[in-house]
């Protein structure tokens, strides 16, 4: 038995807009908006996609595989689906790790400005010329 | 020493992440070197002895608040040198695995002129420096790779042993590349038309410790540095930092 076939229109568009989700991430790497370390997940996905997408005997293949008898794209929408998971997942621990160190910059920071306040001899001098007045 | 180099300003940049039982040696084996020669340790967000170690022995520290990877570590160095006013700045490995006695074949084509960068490469003279299959493949490939891209012929594009002049620190301070810094380092060089040779030196195998790149790691390694590589061919060059 043949199992269920892609639509040409559908691998067509599918096939497009994957092509369109490559060129964004590559342009947003080339112009430094994302980072090579942060691309790398994207940039597996658009080309995972773009393949199953044109390559419609592989997609036919691999629904039969994996029982999608009826409509073989659903399986572009699994993958398309598992990707973003994957993504966001990485994106969390990516926004913790930011999270953490802004902390310690902003701990640093603060001890850092107040050693420097003490070191200056100048606002200390300031401070006692400002605070003079109002003792009198 | 010759006369030229003693009147330079000169630093040497030690990039170190939990390096205490190798950093105290490289820090005294670069002052036995050149005793005039300043050495600034960056501890990358260390979490052992490594910034008292280096400072015990004689090196200025920059304690990182946390890790920043190789390359941030490294460009805090050219920073440093950059906003100090040196002239001339070697980087080495705080792991030990440069040996500083080496540098004075590293320094020689910056100190006459005839370079902006040189690199110490362990391949130039073939003297057998061993490793994993998989990474001297690795290795062949990025060296392929970064040549035809540079159009110029280099072997060793993972050496952060290296010398460099003000004007390539100028660069490198502005910008560098963040996760594995010198393999994009070498492709900036050359599209910023600074001059850059490979000169053969003798390297050390680590002694404690291991080397931050592992094999799981290596397949990733390269897919982001290709893509880093490939991407950075379509990028508009950064502008240097300018003398004020």
């Amino acid at each position: 038995m043949i199992g269920a076939q892609t639509p040409l229109k559908v691998s067509i568009a599918a096939t497009a807009a994957s092509l369109v989700l490559v060129l964004v991430v590559f342009e947003l790497i080339r112009s430094r908006r994302l980072r090579e370390r942060y691309a790398l997940l994207w940039l597996l996905t658009g080309f995972v996609l773009v393949v199953l997408s044109a390559w419609r005997g592989g997609l036919n293949t691999i629904a039969a595989w994996l029982g999608v008898r009826g409509y073989p794209p659903a399986v572009l929408f699994a993958v398309g689906l598992l990707f973003v998971i994957l993504v966001l997942l990485h994106y969390s621990t990516v926004i913790s790790r930011l999270s953490d160190q802004n902390t310690i910059l902003a701990q640093r920071l603060a001890l850092l400005e107040q050693e420097v306040s003490e070191l200056r001899p100048e606002t200390q001098e300031s401070r006692v010329e400002a605070e003079a007045p109002a003792g009198q | 020493m010759s006369p030229d180099l003693q009147a330079l300003r000169r630093i040497a940049i030690v990039p170190a992440f939990n390096e205490e039982r190798n950093i105290g040696r490289v820090v005294a084996e670069l002052r036995d070197f050149d005793p005039g020669l300043d050495v600034v340790v960056i501890s990358d967000g260390s979490l052992d002895g490594t910034a008292g170690v280096a400072e015990a022995a004689g090196a200025r520290v920059l304690r990182l608040p946390f890790n920043l990877g190789i390359g941030g570590a490294v460009q805090t160095g050219f920073q440093f040198a950059w906003e100090n006013g040196y002239d001339l700045a070697v980087r080495c490995d705080g792991d030990g695995q440069h040996v500083p006695a080496e540098l004075l074949h590293v320094v020689t084509p910056v100190l006459d002129g005839s370079a902006d960068i040189a690199v110490g490469s362990r391949f130039v003279a073939g003297d057998g420096y061993r490793s994993s299959a998989s990474r001297r493949i690795g290795i062949r490939l990025l060296a392929l790779v970064v040549s035809a891209i540079a159009h110029q012929r280099v072997t060793d594009t993972t050496s952060g042993f290296q010398a460099l002049n003000r004007r390539a620190l100028g660069l490198f301070a502005a910008d560098y590349p963040h996760d594995y810094p010198e393999v994009e380092g070498m492709v900036m060089t050359i599209k910023h038309r600074l001059r850059l040779v490979e000169v053969p030196v003798r390297m050390r195998e680590r002694e404690h410790g291991r080397s931050s790149i592992t094999a799981l790691r290596s397949i990733y390694y390269m897919a982001k540095v290709l893509t880093a590589l490939f991407v950075g061919l379509f990028r508009r060059a950064v502008v240097p930092l300018e003398e004020t």
